[in-house]
Order: C-alpha cells, then structure tokens, then sequence
C-alpha cells in the first residue's frame, strides 16, 4: 500500500515538473493562467495523498488551504485582471524557447544533484521528490528572468511559492500551521497589491510590457 | 504584556489611519500611534534589561538584549520619522504632488510596516519571521510607487520582484532548517521557535544547516542590501517619497540583519566553524567596495545617500561575519549610529529637495544661505557618516577596522580605500549643496528640523561617550550572538 501511495506521489511530483516546463515555453497569457491553476490543483492533491498515506491531519487542511486559493481564487483573480485590463488574449514573442527548454533542463540536473544529500535523510514517504521541487523553483526562476511583460511575470512568482509549498511537504510534511496561513496570507495580500500596480503600470505606460520600464540603470 | 502594546498600537494605527487617513488631523494620528509605539518599546526595554530575556505567549515572542536595542531603536526612529514625515508631507501637498488619498494610504502603510518590522524582531518563529519580512515589502511596495511617477512605479516593481523572489530563498532556507529541527524537536509550531533551536543547535545536522544558510542569507541579504543583490535598493530610496527612505534605508536593512544574524547563530553552533562568517565577510566586503565605487557617479542625491547605505550594512555584515566580542560589538554600535544618522540625512536631504524643486546635485546649490538649520543639518549628518570624529559612527568604524587589522589583515586595504572613495565622493557633492550661491524657494510650511539634531546629538553623544548601560547592553547581545 504505501509503495502504491509512493508511486502516486512520485506521478504527481512528476507532473508539477511537467507543468513547470509547459509554463515555461507558454505564450498565452490565458493558457499560463489555466496551467497556474492546474499545477496548483496537483499540488492540492499530492498533499492530501501524502496527508492520508501518512496520517498527518493538519496537511488536509493545507491540502484544503491550496485548493481554495491556488486553484480558485488567485486564478480567479487573474483571470478578472486580464479581462479587465483587456491583456486577456495576448500572445508574448519570446525567441528561443528550444534554447530555454535546454538551460531548464540542466536546472533540473543542478537541482537534483543539490537535493540528493538532503533526500537521503529526509525520512517522508515522499522524500525522493525534494529535487522536483527545488526543480520547479528554479524553473519558476527562469521563466521571470525569461518574461518581459508583467502579468507572466507575476504568474512566474506564484509558480515559485507553489514550488516552495511542494519542498516543505515532500521534505517535511508540510510547515506549521501558522506559518502557512501567514504565507497564504502574504500571497494574498501580495496578489491584491499586484493587481492595484498592474492598474499603476498601465495607465502610466499605457501597456504592460517591461521594456518601457528600464530607465532606472547605471550608466 | 508589554510586547503586546508594542504589537498592538501600530496594527490599531494602521486600522485607524485607514479610515480616518484622509481628515486634517492624520498626521497628528500618525505621529501620536508612533509616540505611542515608542512609549512601549521604552517600557520594554525597561524590563529586558532589568529581568533579563523574557519569552511570552506560549513562547511565540521572545526578547534579548539582541533584539530589545533593534525595537527600541525603530520605535525611536518610527517615532522621529513620524514627527518629520508631518511638515514634509503637507509642503508635498502643497507642492500639488499627493492626494488626499495617497496620504491615507501613506499613514496607514506606515504604521503597518512599523507593525510588520516589530513583529519580525519579536516572534521567536522564524516562520512568522519570514511572513513578516514578507509583509514588510508588502506594506512598503505600494509607498515607493506613492508619486506614479513612471520612474517611481519602475522603482516599485523592482523593488517588490527582486525582494520578493530573494524573500522566497530565505523560504526555503527557512524550511530546510525546519526539515532539520524536526528530527530533534518534533513535528509541529515548536521546532522552528529560535530560543528551541537554540538549545538543540549542536545536534543540527550540518550539511542540512549549511545548505539554509546560504539560502537564508542570499534571501535576507536581498533584503539587507548586499552586493549583488542590491540592485532594488538605489530606485526604491530615490522614488518613495522621502520619510519612507528614511524608514528604509534607517531600520528595514537592520531588521534583515537582524534575521540574518539569528539565523547565524544557529549555523555556527551546528558547524562548528567559521563558514557562516566567512560567507557574510565575503558579502559585507563586496558590497562595501561596490558601493563605494558606485557613490561617485551618483547624480541623485537620494541615490547617492541609498549608495552610502549599502556601504555601511556591508560594513556591519563584516563586521557581524567576523564575530568576536569587538566586532560584534562595533557592528551592534554601527547599526544603531547609522539608522540615526541616516535617517536625519533623509530628513534635511528631503527638505533641501523640497527647496530645490529636484533631486540632482547639480541643482542644489547654497543651502546654508536661505536656510541655515537644513545646510547645517546635512553638512553634519554627512561628516558623520563619513566617519569623522568625534561622533558615533568613527567608533564603530575605528573598531571593525582595527579588528579587521587584527585578525584579517588582507581586508583592510579594501576597507580603507573603500572608505576613502566615499569620502572624497560624498564630502565633494555635499560641499557645493551646502555652501555656495543660492537658488532655492522657500517653504510653505516650516520643515522639521528636530529630528534632524536630535539623531546627530545622540550620534554625537554616542561617539564621545557610551554610557555604562548601554555598553553592558550591547555586551551581553554580543556574547549572545558572538
């Protein structure tokens, strides 16, 4: 039985990955959002397989906790801003995705060779799955290096914490409940505060794209 | 009880300013909400030091002579900025710059982020520590985009993506030493209490401790201002309007120290060696080369001041990675002599500013002719950050450099010519603002000048004389935190 959750987990984790990847390479802004979605309903689900595989009570509520707000309510947040900010139907020129995809993967490698001292100690079912985790962050990284325009940008940002989340869980089962709500509650707060900029940024520069925004440099 | 009153006052002011942010009487609130704030970090201090650490709440919050002499201080210089931020900010309405809205938004993020600030130096939760180092850039993100200027708003985003994805390292560094602790403590709230951590952190695993350390310290350090990662620091000083450089650049860096130290303190009792410090050295020195280099081609004057502190949080990170009763001593002394006179730099370079109608240098001209209080203000406030004595920061100054000869004697011609560059870069600049032929306006509103001598005369007082208390204070914080 707990091979079985094991290799439930490994499957889930392995999608995360997947999903870091297709974001990565995604053009459309309303597509990322769906994937943003996505990727947070895996996490909602490989957190309470990982809570009943090993009776940990309090992950279902971080399970819980996930679901209301990475699947539902930040993307739905994102989803008003976009219509709102009429950026619903944009399509990002980004060159070189195949070159992207490659530095990736060696950020994979990077990040399972870094994790592979601390998963042997890790004593959770889910220990093999820390380097995913890191994995995906650094791949979150990556695509806000990647993006010139805000709204992916923040949606790069998002993916970082859903990757943070998965490392607390397949490393440790999962954060103190205060702490996470205090996360929770500071992605919250960071998302309302993002959107008020977005509203900032477009009526100033009459658009959201970055590159009106690189004035501030060092000559 | 007092913590709680320290905690409360400014959540209450935050909620208050909210609402009645808008009316005449806000920064009569603001400053009130900030007195009080202060009345009860004093009452605080007052116990700390004379029951010693104290822990309260199931142990949730806990204060040391470490932490205590951190909230004394931002209540102070809360308070001061507070009292200054009254007159600046009418003369900025004036000046058509600000809505009656942006103003609520403004008093009620101020006290919010003294809130977020103290609760970061209180909790004994490193997890609370971090969400609260979190909402300190939450509460301050949509104050540097105050003006909408297009730079302001530049400013802003930086600010929030650089510090928000270094916060989400020092996550993870936070989760790994959970991931750590809870193989000694147990799982649950108790394992990432710091005074817990503490008592157990020789069994630490190493490797585990050393990997968070180096993810804490890049994720705080973002914070601090470190080179490289200082990038946010120069536009988020220069855009915001200038009360909240001074609460920037005067106490949110010490506060990310201060996360970085306590976090030190756990990694050296698990290593047993000198890696943490190193790591902070090679950071500290880096950032105190950089930055001094950058100084010289400043044309902003806010930049320029921004600049001069990512020298001196670099100094104390060195300082701090060198360890040892001096220098620990020497870093605890510097940051409290450079929150005070860095913030009273801001306070004369805002008005000054205000006079001028710019930021550049080129166009700040005669200061002291048309009004002598804000010449004399910033001429003092930057010979003492430079390091002149008789006031504070030679001192601390004179301190890390000789240990630094001591025991790591290949560093001091960096720090020295370091230094000198800043020197000769500031002292040039301030000299033609200062002095000179005039050309400004005068001032709707009288400016606030007493914060501005009340910081330099404690600096001053610090330099000449420390008394015994305060002494014996940062003592035991150093051999708390080695």
């Amino acid at each position: 039985m707990t091979n079985l959750f094991g290799q439930l987990i490994n499957l889930f984790a392995a999608l995360l990955l997947l999903i870091a990847f297709a974001m990565l390479s995604q053009r459309r802004v309303l597509s990322l959002i769906n994937l943003f979605a996505f990727q947070g309903l895996v996490l909602s689900v490989s957190t309470a397989i990982v809570a009943w595989s090993s009776s940990q009570h309090h992950l279902y509520y971080s399970a819980a906790l996930t679901l209301l707000l990475k699947v539902l309510v930040l993307p739905w947040i994102l989803h008003r801003l976009i219509r709102r900010l009429n950026v619903k139907w944009d399509v990002e020129t980004m060159f070189n995705i195949p070159t992207t995809m490659l530095v990736g993967i060696a950020l994979v490698v990077f990040a399972f060779n870094l994790a592979a001292p601390i998963s042997q100690m890790a004593g959770t079912i889910t220990k093999g799955t820390l380097g995913i985790a890191m994995a995906s962050v650094l791949l979150s990284f990556l695509m806000m290096i990647t993006r010139s325009k805000a709204v992916p940008q923040v949606i790069g940002f998002l993916a970082m914490e859903n990757g943070l989340f998965f490392a607390a869980t397949s490393a440790t089962y999962g954060m103190p409940m205060v702490v996470e709500l205090g996360i929770a509650l500071d992605v919250l707060v960071g998302m309302f505060i993002l959107g008020i900029f977005f509203f900032q940024i477009r009526e100033t520069f009459d658009s959201l794209d970055l590159k009106h925004m690189e004035k501030l440099k060092e000559e | 009880m007092e913590i709680l009153w320290t905690l409360a006052i400014p959540l209450t002011g935050g909620l208050l300013l909210a609402l009645f942010g808008a009316r005449a009487f806000a920064a009569e609130l603001n400053a009130a909400m900030s007195l009080g704030t202060f009345l009860a970090a004093a009452a605080l201090t007052v116990r700390v030091i004379t029951d010693g650490p104290i822990t309260a709440l199931n142990e949730q919050f806990f204060v040391d002579s470490f932490n205590v002499f951190l909230v004394a201080l931002t209540a102070l210089v809360g308070l001061t900025t507070s009292l200054f931020s009254r007159p600046y900010m009418r003369i900025e309405q004036h000046h058509g710059k600000l809505s009656v809205n942006m103003l609520r938004l403004y008093h009620s993020m101020y006290q919010l982020f003294t809130f977020t600030m103290l609760l970061a130096l209180l909790t004994n939760n490193l997890g609370i520590m971090w969400v609260a180092m979190e909402a300190a850039t939450l509460t301050t993100v949509l104050l540097v985009s105050l003006y909408r200027t297009p730079a302001s708003l530049e400013a802003a985003w930086k600010y929030f993506i650089l510090c928000g994805v270094g916060i989400a390292q020092a996550l993870f560094g936070t989760i790994l030493v959970y991931f750590a602790a809870e193989k000694l403590l147990g799982a649950g709230g108790n394992a990432l209490l710091w005074t817990h951590l503490d008592s157990v952190k020789a069994h630490l695993e190493p490797t585990v401790l050393s990997l968070a350390f180096v993810f804490l310290l890049v994720g705080y350090g973002t914070k601090v201002g470190l080179a490289p990662l200082h990038n946010w620091l120069p536009d988020a000083h220069a855009e915001g309007p200038t009360p909240v450089s001074a609460v920037l650049s005067g106490l949110l860096l010490n506060v990310a120290l201060y996360a970085v130290m306590r976090s030190k303190v756990l990694v050296d009792g698990a290593l047993g060696s000198h890696f943490a410090g190193d790591l902070m050295m090679g950071f500290g020195l880096l950032s105190v080369v950089m930055a001094a280099f950058f100084l010289s081609r400043q044309k902003d004057v806010k930049r320029m001041f921004a600049y001069s502190s990512i020298e001196h949080m670099g100094l104390m990170t060195f300082a701090f990675g060198m360890g040892g009763p001096v220098a620990t001593f020497a870093g605890m002394l510097h940051m409290t002599v450079h929150s005070l006179t860095k913030s009273a730099i801001f306070f004369a370079v805002g008005h000054a500013t205000q006079k001028a109608g710019t930021q550049l240098m080129d166009n700040i001209r005669g200061l002291i002719e048309t009004s002598p209080t804000i010449g004399w203000g910033l001429a003092i406030g930057s010979l003492a950050i430079l390091g002149m004595p008789p006031f504070g920061v030679f001192a601390s100054e004179f301190m890390i450099i000789t240990t630094a000869m001591h025991t790591y004697p290949w560093t001091t011609p960096f720090l020295l010519a370091a230094l000198g560059v800043a020197f000769a870069a500031i002292f040039g600049r301030v000299q033609t603002m200062v002095f000179g032929e005039t050309a400004g306006q005068r001032l709707p509103h009288p400016p606030a000048l007493v914060p501005v001598f009340v910081h330099l005369g404690l600096v001053l007082m610090l330099g000449l004389y420390i008394p015994p208390y305060l002494a014996d204070w940062y003592r035991q914080a150093a051999a708390l935190i080695g």
